[in-house]
């Protein structure tokens, strides 16, 4: 236990972790089970069939389904006892979005009305407020929203310019301005809404509620997918909002925006992956029926592989989430005391992994992406038909490389909030990688030594880890301060840290798996950590080659490309058969049962 | 009045089923476990019945043959509001000797009570327990029973018989043996009914299993039906020709 609280976030770059300092999904126990299976089992009866009403927007549909789902207490997952919730930890949170992730439309609404449409009440309001609204919002009996976004402040969420001007008498904020892209807007009761107050230059935050005189709507937005989400613009024409609503203190809006955003992102890459395994097992269903050229197409090499690809890049995403997220809770468990409540520290065991968090929304988005794609390949012309689920899964999962901060902006906070907290000594980024730089000569000559499965594995991992190192280093010295401009090769580091954390969240996880006893046999799952592994190398030697070409490391260029050469290596595999074996598994299931 | 769930543990009707042992066991490697459709039916009604303070019923007890495998779904049980649950522990081997020993804890039961037992369990399909337990116990059973009611001391049952239903009125004690249609939908267990399983008892007892009646010989998978042709209403000439030559039924 001591060990695992020690474990801060970003610090895999420069620390190998072990097994046993990892939480794996195949750890949940009877209880979470079961919450688990409410979910499925309220997504397959209640949300599944309905889709249609559902994308229709039909009035008051989407609420009387965030209402049953209130009647069950899954609205309440993560709001504690004293507020009629159920005070589950984070993994369980978890677990439930990733169920809640398969209904389409349906998990927007609920992902946002239990994540960022109610949280920033638990984490930051006075025990009044919290007395106020949580109880209504873990039973579903009002609804919640989160507003930020402007149409002049996407991306650059701090320009936003909704202004707030305190009333003569001192009672009332009055609001005004206008909100873009607003989830839930069409049915919420309660809003987070984000403002600067007079002529701050910061943002400050308030709890509006519908009813309060001076809000107004625009018409549901015309959407590619999620078409049963609620999206609207919001008006704030001198709304007027009582002074105990500002939520937190003044000026300390931003703060409370961004932390939201970190859970926001871990809690999307929970998502991802329901809706992930449902598409696949539509894709391993039809692959199984449909004859062409009088075999079954599953029979197929092509298809084989996208089957193969599907189910890797969605294991590779459960090991990374569950992972990060009892990091969250371990962190929390190590840090509450007396004067630190749970929900602080839970806010900032969020932010000590916001690396992790911004890794899983890129990586949990584009695994997705994906699944779906091939889901319709699979599908043939069935795919790319209304009739069947194929196409609207893929129109729907395109908003999550969008939302919760684009995947651009995601990718450079990974590589810029590595790079802050290696300035801020948080750990030794940049010792270490001066150490690796320094000992090149002695690192390149070190050959896998064990010959356990295992061990090699580590040795590659941990060679990616140097990889890093010796480019965060070479970059650094490059180009200094100016590192910010050179997007292009911050993401390509980005990339390789990517991979390296998902890499090794599944390295892990096999290998805490071969002790478990799994009725499939290990050497499937041995297969999927062989094929990333393999497939990652390639993947980080280019983006390397991409980072020194591109930085000219003058003179330095062919010493780089040795070390590249040598610590992006990885063990070959016979990736077709390893393939192979991963999608007759599924086949043979006719199911996701890994 | 107390009502007694009996509760068959059945693999996921999606698994795929499997044989080992020169076909003559189940293969249970990876299967998911759930709660025999019928038995979770009746559990609904159970607890519509107990919910409806005019009915008198002061408990809801579940009762399972098997072995540990079988505790999460009698958890399961205990989520969607049983009060308590039994588990008796022995190998469920046949139909015989889980009637045997559900009978043999309710013979020390003292007191009004129904039993509900569905009618066939979704695994080997044997439709006999329910049955074979009433006579164990020496207490009548309806059988196919679609609808029940508690009126007074009395049950008022509906069952489907050829050609339409009827009205049956029992007294207690008794055993239901319960189609679907016992309830609309089976309920979705919910927080905090999860929270609070938990904390209800699940008594084990050792069950003095009996011999078993019926062995299995082997088993042996449907074959797999050749595909579904399908000819155009145009083409009934073809038809002809397919069911002359191919199908030689002409
Ligand atoms: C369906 C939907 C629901 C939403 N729900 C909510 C909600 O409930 N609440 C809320 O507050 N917001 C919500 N949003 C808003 C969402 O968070 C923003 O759309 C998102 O942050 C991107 O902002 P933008 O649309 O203004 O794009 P822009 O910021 O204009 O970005 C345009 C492009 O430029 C790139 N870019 C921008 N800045 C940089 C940079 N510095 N470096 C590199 N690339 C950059 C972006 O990555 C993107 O590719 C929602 C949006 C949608 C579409």
């Amino acid at each position: 236990m001591e060990k695992r609280a020690s474990i801060k976030g970003g610090e895999f770059i420069v620390k190998d972790i072990t097994a046993d300092e990892v939480f794996i999904p195949e750890e949940f126990d009877e209880e979470q089970q079961l919450i688990a299976q409410t979910c499925d089992d309220f997504i397959e009866t209640e949300v599944l069939p309905n889709l249609d009403r559902v994308d229709s927007q039909e009035e008051g549909y989407m609420r009387s389904l965030l209402e049953k789902a209130g009647e069950l207490g899954l609205l309440g997952i993560s709001v504690p006892e004293q507020f009629d919730g159920f005070g589950q930890s984070f993994v369980t949170t978890q677990l439930t979005s990733e169920r809640m992730g398969a209904g389409y439309s349906f998990s927007v609404a609920y992902s946002c009305h239990t994540g960022i449409g109610s949280m920033p009440i638990l984490y930051y309001g006075n025990e009044e407020q919290k007395q106020k609204y949580l109880p209504k919002l873990s039973t579903g009996e009002w609804i919640g929203a989160y507003c930020l976004t402007e149409p002049g402040a996407g991306s650059d969420a701090n320009a936003g310019t909704t202004k707030a001007v305190l009333s003569e008498d001192g009672k009332n904020y009055i609001l005004n301005g206008q909100k873009m892209w607003i989830t839930n807007a069409g049915f919420a009761d309660v809003f987070t809404v984000f403002a600067k107050i007079d002529n701050d230059r910061v943002l400050s935050a308030f709890i509006v509620e519908r009813s309060f005189p001076g809000i107004s709507f625009n018409p549901e937005e015309k959407k590619m997918g999620i078409k049963g989400s609620s999206t609207r613009q919001i008006f704030f024409n001198d709304c007027v909002v009582p002074a105990e609503n500002m939520l937190g203190k003044r000026g300390k809006g931003f703060r409370i925006a961004l932390q939201i955003l970190h859970m926001g992102r871990i809690k999307l890459g929970g998502n991802v992956i329901g809706a992930a395994k449902y598409s696949i097992n539509q894709s391993v269903n039809y692959a199984n029926e449909r004859k062409q050229f009088g075999s079954l197409i599953s029979s197929f090499g092509s298809i084989k592989q996208k089957l193969a690809e599907q189910v890797i890049k969605t294991f590779a995403n459960e090991s990374a989430v569950y992972r990060a997220s009892k990091d969250v809770d371990e962190a929390v468990k190590q840090n509450t005391d007396d004067t630190i409540s749970k929900e602080q520290a839970l806010v900032d065991a969020y932010g000590q992994f916001a690396v992790e968090a911004a890794i899983l929304k890129v990586f949990g988005s584009e695994a997705l992406s994906y699944v779906v794609d091939e889901n319709v390949q699979i599908l043939g012309g069935m795919g790319y038909s209304a009739e069947m689920g194929a196409e609207r899964a893929y129109r729907d999962s395109r908003i999550n490389r969008i939302f919760e901060g684009t995947n651009e902006i995601n990718r450079i906070l990974v590589i810029d909030t590595l790079l802050k907290r290696g300035a801020r000594k948080e750990f030794d980024l940049f010792g270490e990688a001066e150490k690796i730089v320094a000992g090149l000569d002695k690192y390149m000559g070190e050959k896998p030594g064990s010959t356990d499965y295992y061990e090699r594995k580590r040795f590659y991992v941990s060679n990616f880890k140097k990889l890093a190192l010796v480019l965060i280093n070479a970059v650094s010295a490059r180009f200094q301060r100016k590192l910010v401009y050179e997007q292009e090769i911050l993401n390509n580091l980005s990339d390789i840290i990517m991979n390296i954390y998902v890499a090794e969240s599944i390295l892990l996880r096999v290998q805490k798996l071969e002790s478990m006893n799994v009725p499939a046999g290990i050497e499937v799952y041995r297969d999927i950590l062989d094929v990333f592994l393999f497939d990652a190398s390639e993947l980080m030697r280019k983006a390397s080659r991409d980072i020194v070409y591109s930085a000219e490391a003058d003179g330095n260029t062919d010493k780089y490309l040795e070390a590249i050469d040598h610590f992006s290596k990885s063990e070959g595999v016979n990736t077709r058969d390893a393939r192979r074996r991963i999608a007759d598994k599924l086949i043979d299931d006719n199911k996701y049962k890994f | 009045m107390k009502i007694f769930v009996c509760l068959a543990n059945v693999p996921d009707t999606t698994t795929k089923v499997k044989f080992s042992d020169n076909n003559q066991q189940f293969d249970d490697t990876g299967v998911q476990w759930v709660i025999n459709p019928w038995d979770e039916l009746a559990l609904t009604r159970a607890m519509e019945l107990k919910e409806d303070s005019g009915n008198n019923v002061d408990e809801v007890t579940v009762l399972t043959v098997g072995g540990l495998n079988t505790e999460p779904t009698i958890r399961k049980a205990l989520a969607i509001g049983a009060d308590n649950a039994v588990r008796i522990d022995a190998e469920p081997a046949d139909s015989y000797v889980v009637a045997y020993l559900l009978s043999e804890y309710l013979k020390s039961y003292e007191g009004g009570y129904i039993v509900l037992a569905g009618i066939e369990a979704s695994d080997y399909n044997g439709s006999a327990v329910g049955g074979m337990l009433s006579e164990f116990l020496d207490v009548p059973s309806v059988s196919a029973v679609s609808a029940l009611n508690i009126e007074g001391d009395k049950v008022s049952l509906l069952r489907e018989i050829d050609g339409g239903s009827e009205q049956v009125i029992a007294g207690v004690p008794f055993v239901a043996i319960v189609q679907k249609g016992i309830a609309k939908e089976p309920r979705i267990p919910a927080m905090r009914g999860i929270m609070m399983a938990r904390k209800k008892p699940l008594e084990v007892i050792k069950g003095e299993a009996p011999e078993a009646l019926a062995e299995m010989a082997d088993f042996e998978l449907p074959q797999v039906k050749p595909p579904c042709k399908m000819i155009e209403p145009e083409n009934a000439r073809e038809l002809i020709s397919l069911l002359q030559n191919e199908a030689k039924v002409l």
